[in-house]
């Protein structure tokens, strides 16, 4: 099953609300993946530091202490914030590798969820109001977010098992369906050099993405490609720096509506998750088509 | 009259006064508010009554229905009078997928679109869309009429059995085993009952629509084939 919810914010002024009414937005979908839940938050808050979000092998390990000797060995201003299980930990951009390269060599337990300049994603085991108020998704502010509610069919129920999945600098996606060709696909991609972490199915299709978009794709043709390389049913939503992508595979199975107004687009697996946005009895509100990319992005 | 407002009931206690009601009920006009895309509101219903609902409903909405006369004022989610045995379903809005699944009887309306999968597998219902249908529309569809004002997607009808398509507008494609058929005067006089249903006659012209249904290729068995079997 698994439920989606997105928000992309085009009225500056809702920022401060991004992280509350995605919380609000995914609560309506915990029925729908009551297994896990993760958030990814696109803010350009951290100004020109890129951040790295890093979380331990279980919610009681001291992954503060981690963030905090990374900080310190890497020097250049780094500094790191707790969240919950998580550390978000902020360097000097040409930083990030060496970043990786400690964390393999001292902390091969802890695994980088996300790197980049705005992106942060934050994903636990457990009932999603619950993930959401341990990480304090509510407070949150930014640009655009998405958020996924699992009921996992391909891989195991784990913390790396849950959405989103990011293979590139600021790029995340959710996926509700299950693809079949994902293990012929990880093995073609891994060669390529593209890093994949799980035996999610989900992982294999954000790093198709990242390996279309390094080779100089956008990421819509990215995603028209992958119309024929992924076989299995979908509805993607994907989220780069500056974007927010929609598409939903050509036989259409799993649910998707969209919202628009002036201040806002949204996405979700259902229409009741969408009720609780400003102004949504004006909104547009339509079903997107099988097989059409749909993409917004900040200028 | 009788009014259920959803912000501080729920679903489950409408439908369960809806389920109470004799067929005989003198309580024959129910409105529900702020449904906020609940699902299955007014599913089940089996008795002559009204039901206003002042909103978007989620799934199943009117599923099963049997006897009553639901008007949705807003859009409808997946499954929309799925199983429908008989009375009237008027969407005002939007329908999702799978509209009219199954259904039996009875009459559902669409104002707007209806996307994927409308009428798939339909048995006897009528459904009318003011607006278009997606894909895989009356895919099966074995008995009832399906009307569109619009145009139809990819794989109309296909595997069809013996249900009536009407589409005025362009068809993407016509799927396994669906063809155009010619529109002779009983048919159009068949179209002009259902409008009348759906109080559309004399807005549309039924001169406009084209007729499809099964070849008849697929379902029936050919005695010729026997050697292959």
């Amino acid at each position: 099953m698994c439920g989606i919810a997105g928000l992309f914010i085009k009225d500056p002024e809702l920022e401060g609300e991004l992280g509350s009414l995605l919380a609000k937005m995914t609560s309506t979908l915990c029925s729908r993946g009551p297994d896990s839940a993760g958030f990814a938050i696109y803010s350009r808050a951290g100004g020109d530091k890129a951040k790295i979000t890093i979380a331990g092998p279980s919610p009681v390990f001291d992954i503060g202490a981690v963030g905090e000797h990374l900080a310190a060995a890497l020097g250049h201003g780094a500094t790191s914030v707790v969240r919950y299980s998580h550390a978000i930990v902020a360097v000097a951009p040409d930083d990030v590798g060496r970043a990786e390269e400690w964390l393999a060599a001292n902390h091969p337990e802890v695994t980088v969820m996300s790197e980049g300049k705005s992106l942060e994603i934050y994903k636990e085991v457990g009932y999603p109001d619950d993930v959401a108020k341990s990480f304090g998704i509510a407070g949150m502010s930014g640009s655009h977010g998405i958020s996924h509610t699992r009921m996992a069919t391909e891989s195991a129920v784990t913390t790396n098992g849950a959405h989103p999945f990011s293979t590139g600098a600021d790029q995340c996606l959710v996926h509700n369906g299950s693809l079949s060709n994902h293990a012929s696909w990880r093995r073609e991609l891994k060669r390529e050099g593209i890093k994949i972490k799980t035996e999610n199915d989900t992982e294999v299709a954000a790093a198709y993405l990242t390996k279309q978009m390094r080779d100089g794709h956008t990421l819509g043709e990215a995603l028209k490609s992958s119309l024929d390389d992924l076989d299995g049913f979908f509805t993607f939503v994907v989220g780069t720096e500056r974007g927010f992508g929609v598409l939903r595979d050509p036989i259409a199975c799993k649910p998707a509506v969209m919202a628009e107004t002036d201040r806002y687009v949204a996405f979700a697996s259902e229409y009741k998750s969408l009720t609780c946005l400003p102004d949504i009895a004006k909104a547009k509100v339509w079903e997107p088509k099988p097989a059409t990319v749909y993409f917004w992005e900040h200028s | 009259m009788s009014a259920v407002d959803l912000s501080t009931s729920s679903v489950r206690e409408l439908n369960a006064a809806l389920h109470a009601l004799k067929r005989d009920t003198n309580d024959t006009l129910w409105t529900v508010l702020n449904p906020d895309g609940e699902h299955s509101i007014a599913a089940g219903v089996d008795a002559p009554i009204a039901v206003n609902v002042r909103g978007s409903v989620g799934y199943y909405c009117g599923g099963m229905n049997k006897h009553a006369n639901i008007v949705i004022d807003g859009s409808a989610g997946q499954g929309v009078g799925e199983n429908m045995m008989s009375g009237l379903i008027h969407v005002r809005g939007d329908a999702s997928q799978s509209a009219g699944a199954t259904g039996r009887g009875g009459l559902l309306i669409v104002d707007g679109n209806a996307s994927a999968r409308c009428g798939i597998s339909m048995k006897g219902i009528d459904i009318v869309v003011k607006g278009d249908v997606g894909h895989l529309s009356a895919f099966m569809g074995q008995n009832g009429r399906l009307v569109v004002f619009g145009e139809a997607g990819e794989a109309l009808g296909d595997s069809i059995y013996e249900a009536h398509l009407f589409v005025r507008g362009p068809v993407a494609a016509l799927g396994a085993d669906c063809i155009e058929k010619p529109m002779r005067d009983e048919h159009k006089v068949e179209l002009i009952e259902l409008l009348a249903a759906a109080g559309e006659d004399h807005k549309v012209d039924v001169a406009e629509f084209r007729r499809y249904g099964s070849a008849r290729q697929l379902y029936n068995f050919n005695i010729d084939n026997a050697g292959a079997y």
